[in-house]
């Protein structure tokens, strides 16, 4: 049998390879290129070694950008995990409703980044000139707290969705043996629904990790980066970077820019995985 | 009385008070979770708060929308009706960039979900360094951020004149493969190859096979997939930013940042209707689908 699919690869195979190449492989293969060259357009590209790099780690704009993402990563991967497996914990005890509150906390997922920022700044801008605050595009912090609150308000819902389907995998014979042992409700908690949701928390995280790390349609709708790129991430500095900033040598340092962020993400995709992965059990 | 009734009797009382007991438990129980409905109730409210100050607003007059009055409900003074919404469809070309962001998201999920359950059945089933190193380039591809090939794949898709709305979806094949074909792949792996076997003793080339055996066999594959691709496509704006000739074509996401980003003075009112006529098919289709988009976001969890 497999000789005769293999015989079809060009119907089957062919026609994903090659938008793979086009849409994948090749941009990609020729951005590393240009990483190491200054260019403006394409046609006039001249390669200059490792340059761009050096000029990446003595841009002010990046590494405020990369401790700003750094910072939000990890306050909203775990502001949203831990309030998504809450409210999931509430959602498996077979409460009236339980229906309707997951249909609503999921909701928000559907409405994309650019409209949810825009939603969002006008809601903000208004309870922060009720409370006499300046406004997102004037302040820094209230920018990563709007942030925060936004990706919060957007994620919560998917990562409660997972975490739901974790906690009915939960074999209720376990915490009922748990029970007549005498364990208390926390000690079910931590020492039984924890570990054995453990997949699920390893996605999660992964998920939000990743997410909040690459964010851009949120920043770029909600704050845009102001006041002057305080409130700028990774993802939308080196697109200001390549299209905002005039001046010949600024495009083969986005691309170095944009080589650096991919090499931070598999980095931090590797030991989030490797380090949750280690605390899985099995059933 | 007799030893043995004695017993019976003190059973029997145990046995009450237990009940009683347990009755008592399911009771507070029963309390409690009245209790968390109740709250989850109104956290609910709050959550759906800023979609329902949308729609307030759409419907009031311009002069009514600022960051002092934007919570408020609309008078009689203020209410301006469907005005907003007319003006916004026809002003800035609203209804082109619904049905281009709709064509779009359909022509692309259809070739994605076609073309990458093809690849992934090949992968599975074909022992070759071709399958092999698709299925690794396809995983490798979901992690690369879209940055690092936004400008290369931009010039890419000119040069190749896929810069349109309506060739677009061949990019999309092609950076949306690798989230697809891992799915696909990851159920494909756990059918059993008996019932293909079986099908090429019938006579079956591996096309018909492909259509008539393994697609009934991946539907809900298929439907998980499809949705996530749709969420993905649908609200995506870096993408169609970059490809896309933004004075031509724009889509839903590529409207409001222009509108927004180009005018002095934003009319918000217009916007807000836009946004709410953006959100509300989302959401329709969303009740109506609702099972599917969560088993498909659990199914994708689970292979992710």
């Amino acid at each position: 049998m497999e000789k005769s699919i293999r015989k079809y690869w060009p119907v089957f195979v062919l026609p994903t390879l090659v938008a793979f190449t086009i849409g994948f492989l090749w941009p990609f293969v020729w951005g590393i290129y240009l990483s190491f060259c200054k260019f403006q357009t394409v046609n006039k590209v001249s390669f200059i070694g490792i340059s761009n790099y050096l000029r990446v780690f003595s841009d002010d704009t990046f590494i405020h950008a990369f401790g700003f993402t750094a910072l939000f990563t990890v306050v909203s991967t775990l502001s949203i995990n831990i309030i998504a497996f809450f409210i999931a914990m509430l959602l498996t005890r077979g409460i009236k409703g339980t229906n309707i509150f997951r249909t609503v906390f999921f909701m928000p997922n559907l409405i994309g980044g650019i409209v949810l920022g825009y939603i969002w700044q006008i809601l903000l801008d208004c309870l922060l000139s009720r409370w006499g605050k300046p406004l997102l595009a004037l302040d820094a912090r209230s920018g990563f707290l709007g942030l925060l609150i936004l990706m919060s308000w957007q994620q919560v819902g998917y990562m409660m969705i997972i975490y739901i389907a974790g906690l009915q995998n939960v074999s209720p014979d376990l915490i009922e043996a748990a029970e007549i042992d005498g364990a208390t409700p926390w000690q079910i908690l931590t020492k039984i629904k924890i570990p054995m949701v453990m997949p699920s928390i390893t996605i999660c995280s992964f998920l939000t990790l990743t997410n909040s790390f690459k964010l851009f349609d949120q920043n770029l709708s909600l704050t845009g980066g102001e006041p002057a790129k305080a409130s700028q991430m990774l993802a939308l500095n080196i697109y200001e970077t390549y299209y905002a900033r005039s001046g010949a040598q600024w495009k083969g340092i986005g691309q170095a820019k944009a080589v650096v962020f991919f090499l931070l993400v598999v980095v931090i995709s590797l030991i989030q995985l490797h380090a949750t992965r280690s605390k899985e059990v099995q059933a | 009385m007799s030893m043995n009734s004695q017993i019976k009797t003190n059973v029997n009382a145990l046995a009450q008070q237990q009940e009683s007991k347990e009755q008592a438990r399911a009771r507070r129980t029963e309390n409690v979770n009245t209790v968390i409905s109740v709250i989850l109730g109104l956290v609910c409210l709050v959550y759906i708060y800023p979609i329902f100050m949308i729609v307030v607003n759409s419907l009031k007059v311009e002069s009514a929308i600022s960051t002092s009055t934007a919570f408020n409900l609309p008078t009689a003074a203020t209410f301006a009706g469907i005005t907003n919404y007319i003006y916004g469809i026809t002003q800035m070309d609203f209804l082109k960039s619904f049905l281009y962001s709709l064509f779009i998201t359909v022509s692309s999920v259809v070739l994605i979900i076609l073309c990458c359950s093809m690849c992934a059945w090949y992968i599975t089933r074909v022992n070759s360094p071709l399958a092999k190193a698709m299925y690794y380039l396809c995983v490798f591809s979901m992690v690369v951020p879209f940055q690092m090939v936004m400008f290369t794949l931009a010039k890419t898709a000119d040069t190749l004149k896929l810069n349109t709305p309506f060739n677009i979806c061949i990019i999309y094949l092609g950076f949306g493969a690798g989230l697809a074909v891992f799915m696909f792949t990851g159920f494909m792996k756990s059918m059993p190859i008996e019932i293909e076997e079986a099908a090429m003793i019938d006579g079956y080339n591996p096309l018909q096979m492909f259509f008539k055996v393994i697609m009934p066999i991946t539907k809900p594959t298929t439907i998980s997939t499809a949705i996530l691709e749709t969420m993905w496509v649908w609200n995506d704006y870096l993408l169609p930013t970059l490809v896309l000739d933004i004075k031509k074509y724009r889509t839903i996401p590529m409207d409001i940042q222009y509108f927004r980003g180009s005018y002095g003075s934003v009319q918000m009112a217009p916007m807000m209707a836009c946004i709410v006529i953006t959100i509300i098919p989302v959401i329709l289709l969303y009740l109506f689908c609702q099972k599917y988009i969560i088993e498909g976001v659990v199914a994708g969890a689970v292979k992710g």
